[in-house]
């Protein structure tokens, strides 16, 4: 049946590998992915540990349906107590790990412990192995994929793999797959290094059998149609995510010069249809796009690295990637202000080799050039860099120092920001644009206090996929943003289709917030919701979807009650790791200068927007009491009872 | 006479999505399990190049000539090469044999199986969206490949002239 995939729970320290079941009644409260990622999580790694130590848990998770024909369902989670902030550290990767994982027999991996020398775990056909990983150890994250496969003589063994930087300790290293997929946030490949752990290889030839597999085959050929009749999936399918890129920063909402600016001038070698074209060039190809496992929308344009001067310095061109993404065009472009096409695709093919969050590692990079030009740092202090915004060089050169930490400066940005700014001292702190401690999407949200609102209070921290109601910007008419809103659960609230507003934008902060929760545990991917288009699949028909593949019976009111417990149980791991309110290093508040500093750039109606404090302060409060929570963000007891997480500290694991 | 179809296939509009070869094994097979799909993509991930591998149903099959206990068969009508699952001793002479890897062996069954084009509604060509697996009139691939090949020739002779011109 398809609902026969099992846990392992790995204790590298003593090398014993526990292989359970998943229950039914498990099933029906976290489905799968992040929703079961955040129990095991909450269940195996020690209160109050050090993320580095070897009482942490990473969690690899496949969502529900990976594997399955209900387009692109190969989203795995990784999870873990995040070493760059001490709370909850989480990333969601597509690729085809997840599904070679459940081929495999597996849904979940849960690693504790500490290996006492480097190795991996190998999971076959029912079974996992502990492996030597002497061989593996130094290598980048392709390097390692390839030579991994040679040694099991497998084209086809599927990793998620910690690179370079996650051997380093770099605090936000990531765990990757394939060529570019990246668990961006949260810290999971910092986690495997600290443990030794070079990757996870997955690969399988058991059988998933669907419950109803012509209704299933038949339902998916809708879901695809569904999925790609949407215009906004054709032009992603297209360009990919730079797509957003040209739209959002004629607008007014690309923070640049770390958070100066809002709005990058002169940058059209790095507009959509410019990389569009570039990677057309540079394949040889008029079909340059590649896809996740099952995927029709296939946003990820193919390219090779030009021949420019700074990419022969680099030693870099001709070397082949996919992306870049919108949020490495912020990373190395908009934040460090930079406007070249090469420093981009260098930056994006830099940290996929390594293996580290682009998004962090680009925000870092950037908050030091305004410290460097405020006279905070100094020439000494970056071993004679020149930091300015706008120096391409120093940027990929900082990619390098951080990852390697071969210097000063490398090494203390490798500590994150909140360290890195205790280590540098003077007024550094103010200029450091976080939440959580985690640095922001390179976005700019004062003058969308929804999407503001959301960056506050996301269990990860600073955060643009734990729930963006991004469909705001398309200012729908309210009666079609009525029946988004109200469904599964009655909403009868205000709303407003003005993206400036602040009205009903609490309620859309917890609806997303459950919807990405919902395909997170089903393994879907974002693109593939009501994340950027009204007409994208929903509660309902992920009820059928999952009906027809597995024979689970769930009503889209239980999906949202499955994701509203999972989002509980994420908070309550930041609650018992010392997350509070109103604390500016790790509460749910918002970098001050989105209070203080109004936009310079920009559409008229973005023009000297701030976020407005009280209202921000209302907007939470109204937030809490929709969850269940109390004023200070804490669940209460009657919804801990009414989710069944009452006794969650006391009882025993369920799995 | 109208010609039967052949899959023909379009590597260059290949995203390497693998979504052929899970319908395939549904349809097939009731289960999600691409290592029992008639139809494999071969990838080059590290240079973003993929390959859709399906059986070519040939005229003169090797499969077909090298098999002892005749149970691989073509049907001239709709130019299909099948397997007589009651026939097959699970020799694996046809998989050795096959020029494309495309006979397969079931591991449990112990016997060998193949792209059978779905009874004429081949289903990686009806979910692969890209059309990169397309059912078509032979004498129409022929000719597209014609056409290709041509502006291909085309192309480098126009690049070898300006290269010629920029030495002179
Ligand atoms: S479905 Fe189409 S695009 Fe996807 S792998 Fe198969 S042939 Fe390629
Ligand atoms: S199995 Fe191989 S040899 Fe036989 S018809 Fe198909 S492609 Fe030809
Ligand atoms: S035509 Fe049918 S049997 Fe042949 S490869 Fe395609 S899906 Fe499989």
């Amino acid at each position: 049946m398809a609902l026969d995939r099992k846990i392992a729970i790995v204790n590298l320290t003593t090398g014993q590998i526990d292989i359970k079941p998943i229950t039914l009644e498990m099933r029906k409260q976290f489905l799968g992915g992040r929703g079961m990622a955040a129990y095991l999580l909450y269940k195996n790694s020690k209160p109050g540990c050090d993320p580095l130590s070897p009482d942490n848990a990473v969690i690899f998770s496949a969502g529900i349906l990976s594997g399955m024909p209900a387009s692109a369902t190969s989203r795995t989670d990784v999870m873990t107590k995040n070493p760059l902030t001490g709370l909850l550290g989480s990333g969601n990767f597509g690729g085809f790990f997840a599904a070679e994982l459940h081929y495999a027999g597996f849904e979940n991996i849960c690693v504790v412990g500490k290996a006492s020398k480097p190795v991996y775990l190998f999971v076959n056909d029912g079974e996992v192995k502990i492996m030597d990983a002497k061989n593996l150890w130094g290598k980048s994250v392709t390097e390692a994929q390839w030579a991994v496969r040679e040694e099991l003589g497998d084209r086809d063994v599927m990793c998620a793999v910690s690179g370079p930087a996650g051997e380093k300790l770099v605090r936000y290293a990531n765990t990757m797959t394939g060529i570019k997929n990246a668990n961006g946030r949260g810290g999971g490949g910092c986690t495997m290094g600290s443990k030794n752990l070079k990757m996870v290889a997955a690969r399988g030839t058991m059988d998933i059998k669907i419950a109803h597999p012509r209704e299933a085959l038949e339902f998916d050929k809708r879901f695809i149609e569904q999925i790609t009749s949407a215009k906004v999936n054709q032009t992603m399918g297209t360009l990919g995510t730079p797509f957003i890129w040209g739209a959002t920063n004629s607008w007014g909402g690309i923070r640049t010069n770390n958070f100066q600016y809002n709005q990058l001038l002169y940058c059209d070698e790095i507009e959509p249809e410019n990389i569009d074209e570039w990677s057309k060039e540079s394949m040889g190809s008029e079909y340059n796009m590649a896809a996740c496992f099952g995927c029709q929308v296939h946003c990820r344009a193919k390219y090779k690295i030009p021949d420019t001067p700074l990419a022969r310095k680099w030693g870099l061109v001709g070397k082949y990637d996919e992306g870049p993404e919108y949020t490495s065009q912020g990373a190395f472009c908009g934040e460090p202000g930079c406007t070249h096409l090469d420093t981009l695709l260098m930056g994006n093919h830099l940290v996929d080799q390594y293996g580290v969050d682009n998004l962090e590692i680009g925000s870092l990079i950037s908050w030091a050039m305004e410290l460097y030009e405020a006279g905070i740092l100094t020439s000494k202090d970056t071993d004679g860099l020149d930091l300015r915004f706008g120096n391409d060089d120093a940027v990929i050169a900082m990619i390098h120092h951080v990852c390697k930490r071969d210097t000063w400066l490398g090494n203390v940005l490798a500590e994150g920001g909140i360290r890195a700014s205790e280590t540098i001292g003077k007024d550094s702190f103010k200029y450091l644009i976080h939440m959580k401690g985690m640095s922001n999407l390179h976005s700019d949200e004062r003058a969308t206090p929804a999407l503001a609102l959301n960056l506050a209070l996301a269990s990860r921290g600073s955060d643009h996929l734990r729930s963006r109601p991004a469909i705001d910007l398309y200012h729908l008419p309210v009666d079609v943003m009525r029946r988004i809103y109200s469904s599964p659960v009655p909403y009868e609230g205000p709303l407003s289709s003005d993206h400036t507003e602040y009205i009903g934008k609490p309620w859309q902060v917890v609806w997303h917030e459950n919807c990405y929760m919902a395909v997170d545990c089903l393994g879907i991917c974002k693109y593939h919701t009501t994340f950027l288009g009204a007409t994208l699949p929903n509660f309902e028909d992920w009820a059928k979807v999952l009906y027809f593949n597995t024979g689970l019976e769930m009503s889209p009111k239980d999906i949202w009650d499955v994701s509203e417990r999972a989002n509980m149980v994420e908070r309550l791991f930041n609650l018992r790791e010392g997350m509070k309110k109103d604390d500016p290093y790790k509460g749910e508040v918002l970098a001050e200068r989105y209070f203080e500093e109004p936009c310079r750039r920009g559409a008229p109606d973005v023009i000297g927007k701030k976020i407005d404090r009280e209202k921000f302060v209302e907007m939470r409060g109204l937030f809490y009491k929709y969850k269940g929570l109390d004023e200070n963000g804490v669940p209460t007891a009657e919804s801990l009872k009414k989710y069944g997480l009452e006794n969650l500290d006391k009882e025993p694991s369920r799995v | 006479m109208q010609q039967p179809k052949v899959l023909m296939i379009n590597h260059e509009k290949c995203t390497g999505c693998r979504r052929c070869e899970l319908v395939c094994s549904i349809f097939h097979e009731g289960v999600a399990n691409p290592s029992k799909a008639r139809i494999k993509v071969e990838k080059w991930e590290w240079e973003g190049l993929y390959i859709p591998m399906s059986c070519r149903q040939c005229v003169d099959a090797p499969c077909m000539n090298v098999c002892p206990v005749k149970a691989i068969s073509r049907d001239e009508a709709d130019a299909r090469v099948s397997v007589d699952q009651d026939l097959c001793i699970g020799c694996r002479s046809c998989v050795a044999v096959c020029p494309f890897g495309a006979m397969n062996f079931n591991k449990t069954e112990r016997k060998v199986y193949k792209c059978d084009l779905c009874d004429g509604d081949p289903q990686c060509v009806r979910f692969c969206d890209m059309k990169a697996v397309d059912f078509v009139d032979p004498t129409k691939e022929a000719l597209s490949k014609k056409r290709d090949a041509a502006q291909k020739i085309a192309d480098a002779k126009k690049v070898a002239t300006e290269l010629l011109a920029s030495q002179l």
